[in-house]
């Protein structure tokens, strides 16, 4: 066969110029980010704390459900393992807390394992349901458990002999390296093969396998690092609320919060899940007053978004993906005038 | 040398539709196998049990050599069997490009700069280039089939199996892809087409192959299996064009 070989070397491009600015943003962010204990006040830092650890939980729902189509409704099962872990390891078994966190999120990510081949056999609505069930399940389980406060609950004193101003801002730090990873470790998995692969198994997992996506095993990759990621999130909130209480850290809102926030962000997009966190987290501050109200409001907002921004805010903010802070994709540099100019949408035409 | 693909005693079949019963053929390393058979014969669902898209209800298939029957189809892809869809699945909120670079990547087995240059190769010989960067979520009919092709050819196969990717083509756009298969093939790729345009698949295929109600009605040289009586009585009554066949 005489093929000509017109690309003899291939240009692709995957930095864009907005990625060069959110390069810049994001370097300033963690230039500035360390020195806030000591600009703001407890309370503050405790905020941050908590709108970190829902940036890490959407971001890996978002991992999930965004790349990876499984629609969890189960990931306080992880968030509920990571802080009874975190408390256990550093209280019991007396580990340094900050040696105790990453145990926790492998501990997360290790039990996370033997139920992705339970959930696995569910799909569709089924899957949510089932991870949902499971995480009722390991919420019952921990409770059965005496070292583990059983329906009670345990304290975190970790940090006991520290003063609360020291203590606040060592889990604040905690925090900021935890998010930072956890998106870092999001960014870096989607740019790579494995991304590659989620994203074409997110639009149609059938074609995805035929081309040599290994489906099931880059899913089960998946489940494990959102697990880990949850159980980071998890030990993030005993780290900084102190008390570990078996109904309200394996509480369904996490679930609800996490695919809130995705929605409202943006699902599919690695700053999606983080704007919507702020917004989210500024919604919680602002309407928390106002009762059964507030999830009225959060209620039709989700809606809202939902028919007019099919996209989420980042969707908006970004003029529908054409800013990428953390692009992902790949362009083919035009060797002559390639039209790069987006078609007019085709009437969807059906086979006969 | 063993066959390139050899499949013995395949049967499908969903509730009482029988799509293959007892199929049994063999592939030559380097050859171009030919699929007619009338709507429903099973001809797209024998594609999917050769690619591991669907499970077998019983038989074997033999790849290179060796027994693939249980693997998926993602291990499949990676020892060099590629399939196009009769009906497009494109990777709708990914670039034509992207598409294209999962086959590499993955069934391909080539990443990074190699791995963008059989992605332009594939992109090229599918005529496709100029769409790299548009969302395949945008393409016409014609393009999605395009992409289809494109993505298998990526996939660096041994065996390719297509399906009906040039049914909308015009008679003048016919003979490029006719010499481009058969391209494929002279480079020593296998191939398994499934075509309703007769004319065009004897123009190419070394074999032929009718099937019928999941059920191999003749096989062997193109022209006498469509002269053979089987085959003629099958297609009288349908769309099918007697006239161009013999042509
Ligand atoms: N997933 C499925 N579930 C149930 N029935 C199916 C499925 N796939 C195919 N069939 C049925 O099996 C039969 C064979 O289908 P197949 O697509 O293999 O035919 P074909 O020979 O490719 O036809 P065409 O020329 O129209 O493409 C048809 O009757 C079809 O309705
Ligand atoms: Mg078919």
């Amino acid at each position: 066969m005489t093929q000509a070989v017109v690309h003899p070397h291939a240009k692709v491009k995957r930095a864009t110029k907005s990625s060069w600015v959110g390069l810049a943003v994001i370097v300033v962010l963690l230039l500035v980010a360390p020195a806030v204990p000591y600009l703001v006040d407890k309370g503050t830092q405790g905020s941050l704390v908590t709108l970190f650890s829902l940036i890490v939980m959407a971001t890996m729902w978002n991992l999930l459900a965004g790349y990876g189509g499984m629609l969890s409704v189960g990931q306080q099962a992880y968030i509920g393992i990571g802080a009874y872990a975190l408390v256990y390891i550093a209280d019991t078994v007396g580990i340094d807390p900050f040696m105790a966190v990453p145990i926790a999120v492998v501990i997360a990510g290790l039990i996370s394992f033997p139920i992705s081949f339970l959930a696995f056999r569910l799909t569709g609505g089924y899957f949510a349901i089932g991870t949902w069930v499971i995480a009722v399940v390991v919420m019952e389980i921990v409770q059965q458990v005496p070292a583990l406060g059983g329906g009670i609950g345990v304290t975190f004193n970790g940090f006991s002999d520290l003063t609360p101003g020291r203590r606040i801002a060592y889990v604040y730090w905690l925090s900021l390296v935890g998010v930072a990873l956890a998106v870092a470790v999001t960014y870096w998995i989607m740019r790579s093969r494995l991304g590659l692969g989620f994203t074409a198994i997110r639009d149609d997992a059938t074609a995805a396998a035929s081309l040599g996506v290994r489906v099931t095993r880059s899913k089960r990759f998946v489940f494990v690092v959102a697990a880990m990621g949850c159980g980071l999130a998890g030990a993030m909130i005993a780290a900084n609320t102190l008390r570990v209480q078996p109904d309200s850290i394996f509480s369904v809102n996490y679930a609800v919060f996490m695919i809130f926030i995705v929605v409202i962000g943006g699902i599919g997009t690695i700053e999606g899940p983080i704007v919507g966190a702020v917004v989210f987290f500024a919604l919680q501050q602002w309407l928390s007053d106002l009762g059964a109200w507030y999830l009225v409001i959060l209620g039709l907002l989700a809606i809202v978004i939902t028919l007019f921004l099919p996209r989420g805010l980042w969707g908006l903010l970004s003029g529908n993906g054409r800013i990428r802070l953390f692009p992902v994709g790949y362009r083919l540099v035009p060797p002559v005038a390639i039209l790069d100019v987006t078609h007019e949408p085709a009437p969807a035409t059906s086979e006969g | 040398m063993s066959p390139m693909l050899e499949v013995h005693g395949l049967s499908k079949r969903f509730g009482k539709v029988v799509t293959a019963e007892d199929v049994s053929f063999s592939v030559e390393p380097g050859t171009a196998l030919g699929i007619v058979g009338p709507n429903g014969a099973g001809k797209s669902t024998l594609l999917s049990l050769i690619g591991g898209v669907l499970a077998a209800d019983g038989g074997t298939i033999a790849f290179d050599g060796k027994d693939i029957t249980t693997l998926s189809s993602g291990a499949r892809s990676e020892m060099g069997i590629a399939r196009s869809f009769q009906i497009p699945r494109p990777f709708v909120d990914m670039t034509v490009f992207e598409n294209v670079y999962v086959g590499a990547a993955f069934g391909g087995k080539v990443q990074g700069q190699a791995g963008y240059d059989t992605t332009a190769e594939a992109l090229e010989i599918s005529g496709m280039s100029h769409l790299a960067n548009v969302p395949a979520g945008q393409l016409r009919l014609l393009d999605r089939k395009r992409l289809e092709l494109a993505r298998a050819l990526a996939t660096r196969p041994k065996l390719i199996l297509l399906d009906e990717i040039a049914g909308g083509l015009t008679e003048k756009e016919l003979p490029p892809l006719i010499e481009m298969i058969r391209g494929l093939r002279d480079s020593g790729v296998t191939v398994i087409w499934i075509e309703h345009i007769v004319h065009a698949l004897l123009a190419v295929v070394d074999e032929l192959m009718c099937l019928a109600f999941g059920k191999i009605l003749a096989i062997g040289d193109p022209r006498e299996v469509m002269a053979s009586r089987e085959v003629i009585e099958v297609y009288l009554g349908s769309t099918f064009d007697m006239g161009e066949a013999a042509s």
